[in-house]
């Protein structure tokens, strides 16, 4: 069919230019499959095309959303997801050195992310940080057992746009409570959002502690932060 | 062999707000039921609630204990609230949990001396949740010294290997099934817990995943297990897999419970 069609056309930089949405799209879908090794190849043949770098990632990140969107209506699975976003941060990595500073994908906000003092639990801080990694967002891993000063000083030194507190255990979530409380003291409350999330935790109680947003899942966690920061 | 009986726990469906409405007659039938089905205790948790763990734990300790007459395992980690409770149970009880980080230790293990408590013991240090199963064989070594040392008998101690979902990383299954046997072949004389329904969340039919759990870890030498008596397929798969594993003298118990219509295929 596509033979016929450069035949019948006899342009060959249309083809060319044709090759290459091919190729975006066969990226995207392996994206999607989060089929790694076919996302690092096709990438690294784009590259090699001196492909719109920003427009492919622009592509990608779009697919990303599908693939959230999938999860959240149960189309596909965590390990589904993850391993999309991971293929996303391998296609990240080839592209990376080659992406201009300051262009419009490089960076979409800085993250930083932690559990309160005390909570040791990380896995849904972890997920919740590779899908905002892959949906290209800047992130400082805090870690777990975070003392409240050490949220609010990190985010001073790195400049970050968000802080997002991970909490798995009712006798934490007065952590997050303290972080808010510390940034209101300090009187620079109004320099960052401030997003928690954790099993125990709810939009009431979030509300109810002066926080900017919460999220359900990861998927949800990445919705909110583009919605706060304003980048879509 | 011990079956403890995870129902009441207010992070599961409905059970929050039957809780925030003091509803006895919803936690009595829930203890009815667990222990009818073979919990040898029954677990209550009200971890989810923000405010008030402490008073209503004891209420729910109140009402089960008048109820069933089974002891009952004190599932938080707020010692507050476990000293608040505790003084109101008549039965010996299992805390649910004592971990190796500092301040949990040092807030839990003078309630346990106090009331000779039967002890949960989590897999965590101040270093974090350990990732594989050497390094929680490591915790869980000096989690047993660290009680035995301050006078636990071994036989008190339950180590919980931490239960971590396969979704997240596929070792976790794994690894708790090494920790398990792990812990069997050094540490004799201590008991293996845990629950079973973390290894399968994010993953679709959670129920074989758990079923398929439950049959791995009591091979690798698990003798506790918290899980919801009321699920007879569970409860079948226990029961056919301790009489596999020569723990049914003349297969009696599995006989009885074929007989009793407590097995389903």
């Amino acid at each position: 069919m596509r033979i016929l069609k450069r035949f019948l056309l006899g342009n060959k930089n249309f083809t060319r230019e044709e090759r290459k949405m091919e190729r975006v799209k066969k990226l995207t879908q392996a994206l999607s499959a989060g089929d790694q090794a076919e996302c690092v190849t096709l990438a690294k043949e784009l590259l090699a095309e001196g492909a719109d770098l920003d427009a492919v990632i622009k592509e990608m990140t779009n697919e990303m959303r599908e693939v959230g969107k999938r999860f959240e209506t149960f189309e596909i699975f965590l390990p589904e997801m993850m391993m999309a976003a991971e293929a996303m941060m391998a296609v990240m990595d080839v592209f990376g050195p080659h992406l201009v500073e300051g262009s419009g994908v490089a960076s979409r906000g800085t993250v930083l992310i932690g559990a309160p003092r005390g909570d040791m639990h990380e896995i849904g801080k972890n997920i919740v940080k590779l899908m905002l990694k892959a949906n290209g967002f800047q992130i400082i891993d805090l870690g777990p057992n975070v003392d409240p000063l050490e949220f609010i000083k990190r985010a001073e030194e790195a400049k970050a746009d968000v802080i997002a507190i991970s909490t798995l255990m009712t006798t934490t979530m007065p952590g997050a409570t303290q972080v808010i409380q510390l940034l209101n003291d300090k009187g620079i409350r109004d320099k960052y959002k401030v997003i928690v999330g954790g099993a125990p935790t709810n939009p009431d109680w979030a509300k109810q502690i002066g926080a900017d947003g919460w999220a359900e899942d990861a998927s949800k966690a990445t919705e909110l932060v583009e919605k706060l920061l304003g980048v879509n | 062999m011990l079956i403890v009986g995870e129902r009441i726990n207010s992070s599961r469906k409905g059970i929050g707000e039957q809780l925030e409405a003091r509803n006895a007659e919803f936690f009595r039938q829930l203890a009815i039921e667990q222990v009818a089905n073979g919990a040898d205790l029954v677990d209550v948790n009200c971890g989810t609630l923000v405010q008030g763990e402490e008073e209503a734990l004891t209420w729910l300790v109140d009402v089960v204990q008048a109820t069933v007459d089974k002891p009952l395992c004190l599932d938080s980690p707020n010692p507050k609230a476990l000293a608040a409770a505790l003084p109101r149970c008549k039965q010996r009880v299992m805390i649910n949990s004592i971990t190796g980080e500092k301040d949990r230790f040092e807030g839990v293990l003078p309630l346990v001396k106090e009331y000779k408590a039967q002890i949960v013991a989590l897999c965590i240090d101040d270093s974090g949740i350990p990732d594989d199963d050497r390094k929680r064989l490591a915790v869980a070594t000096a989690l047993v010294d660290k009680l035995t040392t301050n006078g636990v008998p071994l036989d008190d101690i339950f180590i919980d290997p931490l239960v971590q979902p396969l979704s997240v990383n596929q070792q976790n299954g794994l690894a708790v099934i090494k920790t398990i046997a792990g812990v069997r072949e050094k540490l004799p004389g201590v008991h293996i817990i845990c629950g079973l329904s973390n290894v399968s969340y994010g993953l679709p039919l959670r129920k074989l995943i758990n079923q398929a759990f439950l049959v791995l870890a009591l091979g690798a030498g698990l003798d506790a297990v918290i899980l919801d008596p009321m699920d007879k397929k569970m409860i079948s798969l226990l029961q056919a897999t301790r009489t596999l594993l020569g723990q049914d003298a003349y297969c009696r118990a599995y006989l009885q419970a074929v007989r009793q219509g407590k097995i389903e295929v």
